[in-house]
């Protein structure tokens, strides 16, 4: 059911003509992927699944489609002439990868465990300290570039 | 379902993805569909982790790093889309070609 949603959510994110409703189908993908790392029991991955992907991604793609759209929201071709090569190219992959995953033994023990928070939260402070400091200062310099980049020239100007 | 049954569905995510990006003519649809590859990783990250027979979290951590970087990335993609489509006034990446001169 929730794979329905995940993969069914995706081919309309590329099939779709409308980019709106691609977005709308983004949301569905995220939200079924959310379902799933409660099943798999990473209940703090699926919260922040619906933080950032639902809440934040999401709205942010809808607001830059919203700010670009010049009322010809229907797209007459959206695809490449490349379009046949790269649907080859995905199912290969995809066929290969598979074939992997299926004919390898993960081992008898095939039984989902639940994340312990607590223990999460002193490994996220102790032994990744490192790599969480990293992030917050990526974020930081994510914002700087974004305010930068999306910044229209003439109050550039006026700022001088 | 078990692992092999997540496996594949990150699998077909993670394709499904490669052939947007590869096959879409809009900008801003092709920053979605690295977003879904991203999350199809972040699938088999988790789902690598939860069949751990110990109680491991090295996986979740690194799904939650993942987000994080992916909230930047898509920060800045869109703000490099939304700067290049108020210049060329069309999202369309056929028609940056001329970039490459």
């Amino acid at each position: 059911m929730l794979a329905v949603g995940v993969v069914g959510g995706g081919l309309a994110v590329v099939t779709l003509r409308n980019i709106i409703h691609s977005a709308i189908a983004m949301m569905v993908c995220f939200g079924s992927l959310a379902g799933m790392y409660l099943l798999l029991g990473a209940g703090i991955v699926a919260a922040a699944q619906v933080l950032i992907y639902l809440g934040a991604i999401s709205v942010l793609i809808l607001f830059a489609i919203m700010l670009t759209q010049a009322g010809d929201a229907n797209i007459p071709a959206p695809f490449h002439r490349q379009a046949w090569f790269a649907a080859l190219l995905a199912i290969v992959t995809a066929g290969l990868v598979i074939w992997t995953v299926v004919s390898t033994d993960w081992g008898t023990e095939l039984q989902a465990v639940a994340v312990v928070l607590d223990q999460l939260a002193t490994v996220l402070f102790t032994d990744y300290a490192l790599p969480f400091e990293i992030i917050s200062f990526l974020l930081l310099a994510a914002i700087i570039g974004a305010i930068f980049l999306a910044r229209r020239p003439e109050e550039d100007e006026r700022a001088n | 379902m078990g692992l092999t049954g997540y496996l594949i569905v990150s699998t077909l995510l993670f394709a499904i993805g490669a052939f947007g990006f590869l096959a879409r003519r809009n900008a801003i649809l092709m920053l979605i569909c690295i977003e879904l590859m991203l999350n199809a990783v972040n699938l088999s990250l988790v789902a690598f982790n939860a069949f751990r027979p110990a109680g491991e979290t090295a996986g979740a951590i690194f799904a939650l790093m993942i987000m994080a970087v992916a909230a930047a990335e898509a920060t800045v993609g869109l703000a490099l889309v939304i700067a290049i489509i108020r210049t060329r006034q069309t999202p369309e990446v056929d028609e940056y070609a001329d970039l490459k001169e």
